[in-house]
């Protein structure tokens, strides 16, 4: 089944409670989705790249990684950790160099971006951003998942959302058919897919589109053309999010407008608690339509 | 008029109220529902409830003899199975409203997605806005009236419901045709118009139904076997 949730602020005031908002509607999304969760947060810009890590082992992981990476890459990487998470700031001339001993660490590389960070974990939405402290977070727009799985395994990185570029994430309800033979061709043009999940497949499709100067909307209406299956998709990206439903339309999908902000959620529930709401303007997103919100 | 408040009430106990409710009060409102599913439904008794805000998936589904309306939109599968009595939705309707419903009359006022009216079998739907594809696939018997636009494949291997349709239609689906409007449709759209509270003239609907061609095996056909 799953749940998916977006949110799209209008308005900067808003800022501060993005987190809270979020956590709401992705709790309420729970009989949607009990065995994992996930939430992207496009947050405050640093002056270097954000890498989020996730490690099975954080105890150990972590422990000395901020001198260790200050020491290699010879300048300070603060490290802020987070449960099985961490969010390592990278300078942005190391990149390659910083990314390559994040992987020596063996720590998994769950996103890299100017502004998102990621956090997903295998458990009920509720803990999940509990152990994160979702609530409290800020920014500008995030998407979230709440997992029921069909298509892989109950693991974190079986865990929506994923991201295959920087700044790029999907979640996804439904489940894609022609993964596979998109998985080979997407890693013969360099899109290499961490996992077995459906999923992440479309995240690096729509990422490989990017790539080849494709806007986000053109991204997202080649998926109706390339991707076989069910699905509702929520992409995130620096500026915005899209959405796009296959033409079949089964998988539910509701939005809501204010002059504050935009929201998707698979059920109107979840917008039960969103400032405004019932003046909103609310409408559930044609089949094989593109939307997207960028600011 | 005895009100029923979800913020204190549970889902089920809210239905136990309302399916209890023969020969008790006759008037219901039910207060902050919050987007819950499968609110009102499997009542069977002549009774008035009124839904302030938007429901879930399944909201008034198997309704009998009860008047169920909603000041608000609802999620998938609105008046399921109805099989008499009226659902009233003010706002928009998700997938597959009013599917198999076997008798009474849902009016959504506003539009209703994808697969509206689905197998429905005696149910008369009127939708005010327009409606989405796989509109009235293999239904089988009533009236699907729709004063504005349908979507792609219309009354897919449709049996014997009628459909009425003022605006645009945007593919008729297999073995669905329009159909020459004759005076006893025209009297039976004025007065389903006229139930469901529509301002609209029957003359300007076009009607649409089954061409019949897939009721029965050809043998010619025998090659897709």
């Amino acid at each position: 089944m799953c749940g998916i949730v977006g949110l799209f602020l209008k308005q900067e005031n808003l800022r501060p409670r993005l987190g809270d908002m979020l956590t709401d509607m992705l709790i309420t999304m729970t009989d949607r989705g009990p065995d994992s969760a996930g939430i992207a947060i496009y947050g405050d810009e640093t002056d270097g790249l954000k890498v989020t890590v996730q490690s099975d082992d954080a105890a150990s992981a972590f422990d000395g990684s901020q001198d260790d990476l200050t020491n290699r890459l010879g300048t300070s990487v603060p490290v802020k950790v987070l449960d099985t998470h961490a969010i390592i700031t990278l300078p942005r001339d190391k990149r390659d160099e910083g990314l390559a001993c994040l992987e020596e660490r063996g720590l998994r590389i769950m996103g890299v971006g100017d502004a998102m960070e990621i956090f997903k974990e295998v458990g009920l939405p509720k803990d999940v951003a509990d152990r994160f402290g979702i609530r409290a977070m800020q920014g500008s727009h995030g998407i979230g998942h709440t997992r029921m799985a069909t298509e892989s395994a109950v693991t974190t990185l079986g865990a929506h959302p994923f991201s295959t570029a920087d700044d790029q994430c999907l979640v996804h309800n439904g489940s894609l058919s022609n993964h596979n033979q998109m998985r080979r061709q997407l890693a013969r043009d360099g899109f290499v897919t961490k996992t077995e999940n459906d999923t992440e497949v479309g995240a690096a499709y729509i990422s490989s589109r990017i790539a080849k100067g494709d806007t986000l909307g053109e991204a997202l209406e080649g998926t109706l053309k390339d991707l076989d299956g069910f699905f509702t998709f929520v992409m995130g990206t620096k500026n915005g999010f899209g959405v796009v439903r296959d033409p079949i339309a089964c998988k539910p999908a509701v939005m809501a407008e204010t002059d504050d902000y935009v929201a998707f959620a698979s059920e109107y529930r979840a917008f039960a608690d969103l400032p405004g709401i019932d003046t909103a303007r609310i409408w559930e997103p044609e089949p094989a339509t593109v939307y997207f919100w960028e600011r | 008029m005895q009100t029923l408040d979800m913020n204190d009430i549970d889902l089920r106990a809210v239905n136990a109220t309302l399916q209890g409710a023969a020969g008790t009060d006759t008037e219901f409102e039910v207060l902050n529902l919050r987007g819950s599913h499968a609110v009102a439904v499997g009542l069977d008794a002549p009774i008035d409830v009124t839904l302030h805000g938007s429901a879930g998936y399944y909201c008034a589904g198997m309704n009998k003899q009860a008047r169920i309306t909603v000041k608000g939109s609802v999620g998938p599968g609105a008046a399921e199975n109805m099989m008499s009595g009226e659902v009233i939705v003010d706002g928009d309707a998700s997938q597959y409203a009013g599917a198999t419903g076997h008798g009474g009359l849902l009016v959504i006022k506003g539009n209703a997605s994808s697969r509206c009216g689905i197998s429905m079998k005696g149910i008369d739907i009127v939708v005010g806005g327009n409606i989405g594809h796989m509109s009235a696939f293999m239904a089988q018997k009533g009236n699907l009236v729709v004063l504005g636009d349908a979507g792609d494949a219309l009354g897919d291997s449709l049996y014997e419901a009628r459909l009425f349709v003022r605006g645009s239609v945007k593919s008729l689906g297999a073995d669905c045709v329009e159909k020459e409007m004759r005076p006893e449709h025209l009297d039976l759209l004025a007065d389903l118009l006229q139930r469901a509270g529509m301002d609209a003239k029957p003359e300007e609907f076009r009607r649409y139904g089954s061409a019949r061609e897939l009721y029965h095996f050809k043998v010619d056909n025998a090659g897709a076997y």
